[in-house]
């Protein structure tokens, strides 16, 4: 479904990536690991194209769509929920989902998907006219899951979803997660809470200082890998990993 | 009393328009536009050109010269500004006082750099009665125009999509292009805004003088400058709060201020901008854009 290939971006002088490859199949979900730093926003800005890659190749439901706009990216069908949940703050939650079904907009459908919305994150329903600004950290990351479902993505990708939330949101939004898994999303997930990224994951991707360093499903990486030398630095077990 | 208040009202409204201008670009692309004033100078032309070399009635040459700011406002994105868009917000600038001294370069070479008489209808300057009070037709046309723009717009970004879409890009661009928002459109749409009310307060700017010239853009231009930093830059009803009460200072000024220093009207009015530079640097009303570049 989604096939990255060779891809290599940089902020400026500084190169973020160095290659990287991986591949989404329909119905999977992907967790792709690594430190702060590693390039897995990076790539999921080069996918979504927020940021044009400078070499390599993005195939989507068998178009090339490297470099182009995020706004024709959407439109396919590849949806990204951003770091940091970057809703916006002085629209309200009506108006959060209303823009998130921008490229598919349908006047039927949409009610519908908004139903649909309303029985997977109900606070959203509670506060469909406040200001988003005005939402918890947690309440935030489910207006922009749900704000992504708006789209009807094909394909789902979440950078750190779980990023700031107390350990009981977290619980919620891996749940959250699951569930869209097993209702048949594609998801590509970028974590830095590799142990509870892994327990949902088909399958992983392990990113080091922009490379791929492994890929495999959790169980050949836990098996493979010491988890904390990904994490903590140590090129222990790395060296012998071959991707 | 009610003739202070309603030279205030249409005094303000002129300049919440002109203001609103400015600020309707600057929240999207973070552009303080040095070719806005030379929107309101086209309509300006295209008042006097219309007006004098063609038999159009006069209210089909104020819709066309409207139009013709809103053109010229949307052909300067296209041509001059999308390119350098990605660069730096400096390029914007640059690009943008390039654009300016352009234009007037244009109305001075192929027009004339001396004045043009522009011919509006006679009862755009009558005087009516209103209140006890006898004002031009003009001031209460202002007033009118105003409260329809202001009405209209408010709609428009309230309950449209685009109008959601353009708020959300002001606050966040790039995620607004990930919901499918396309950039080009929204910017688009700003400029053409920003002509239109460049090309609405072209029509009564002009009626205040009957004339154009090519300079004719820079006193406004001041003006919004000067309203933004009273309402705040940050957000339309911003811009708007800061006409008004730019208005209603500058006539408080022009009444309570002795006849002796009356000329020095303007040095007043730059002291309360310094004033509010100062001590509230990010005007009256905060508003949430961010600082976002767009790029």
């Amino acid at each position: 479904m989604l096939t990255v290939n060779d891809l290599h971006a940089s902020y400026g002088a500084i190169k973020a990536l160095h290659g990287v490859s991986l591949e989404v199949e329909e119905g999977e979900l992907v967790a792709l690991l690594g430190t702060n730093g590693a390039g897995k926003s990076t790539t999921l800005k080069s996918i979504s194209g927020v940021l044009r890659p400078l070499a390599g190749t993005v195939r989507f439901l068998g178009d090339e769509i490297t470099g182009r706009k995020p706004e024709a990216i959407v439109k396919k069908g590849l949806s990204l929920v951003p770091e940091g949940r970057d809703i916006f703050g002085s629209l309200t939650v009506a108006e959060n989902l209303r823009l998130g079904a921008f490229s598919s907009y349908e006047r039927n459908r949409y009610q519908e998907d908004l139903e649909e919305q309303f029985a997977l994150f109900p606070i959203l329903k509670e506060r469909f006219n406040q200001p988003g600004g005005q939402l918890s950290g947690g309440e935030q990351q489910q207006l922009a899951i749900a704000r992504a479902l708006m789209s009807r993505p094909k394909l789902l990708m979440l950078d750190e979803p779980s990023l700031g939330l107390s350990p009981a949101l977290v619980d919620q939004i891996f749940a959250l997660i699951e569930t869209l898994r097993d209702r048949g999303t594609t998801i590509l997930l970028v974590e830095q809470n590799a142990e509870r990224a892994l327990e949902i994951a088909d399958r992983a991707y392990v990113l080091k200082n922009g490379l791929i360093k492994f890929s495999g499903t959790p169980q050949q990486l836990e098996s493979e890998l010491d988890l904390a030398s990904v994490y903590f630095g140590g090129e222990e077990g790395m060296g012998e990993v071959t991707v | 009393m009610n003739e202070f208040i309603i030279n205030t009202l249409s005094l303000g409204s002129l300049y919440a328009l002109i203001a609103l201008g400015l600020v309707f670009v600057y929240g999207i692309l973070k552009l303080v536009n040095f070719a806005y004033g030379e929107y309101i100078m086209t309509a300006g032309y295209g008042l006097f050109l219309l007006g004098t070399y063609t038999p159009l009635p006069w209210w089909s040459v104020m819709l066309l010269s409207v139009a013709l700011a809103a053109l010229m406002s949307y052909l300067t994105e296209l041509i001059a500004f999308r390119p350098v868009r990605t660069k730096s917000l400096t390029a914007m600038l640059v690009t943008s006082f390039a654009v300016s001294v352009l234009l007037q370069n244009a109305a001075l070479l192929f027009i004339s750099p001396r004045s043009r008489a522009v011919q509006l209808p006679a009862a755009f300057n009558q005087s009516v009665a209103l209140l006890g009070v006898t004002t031009p037709l003009r001031n209460l046309l202002t007033i009118g125009t105003t409260v329809a723009l202001l009405v209209g717009l408010t709609l428009l970004m309230k309950y449209t999509v685009l109008g959601i879409a353009m708020r959300a890009a002001s606050d966040k661009f790039s995620t607004t292009r990930l919901m499918g928002v396309p950039a080009n459109l929204v910017i688009s749409v700003a400029f053409i805004i920003s002509g239109l009310l460049a090309g609405v307060v072209s029509v009564f700017w002009v009626g205040r003088s009957a004339s154009v010239d090519p300079l004719i853009g820079f006193t406004p231009l001041l003006i919004a400058f000067i309203a933004t930093v009273i309402g705040g830059m940050r957000s339309l009803v911003g811009a708007v709060a800061g006409g008004y009460v730019y208005g209603l200072l500058f006539n408080v000024l022009s009444i309570t201020l002795p006849a002796s220093v009356i000329n020095y009207r303007d040095a007043f009015m730059f002291l309360i901008v310094i004033l509010f530079l100062l001590l509230r640097p990010e005007g009256l009303i905060r508003g949430s854009y961010t600082e976002e570049r767009v790029g």
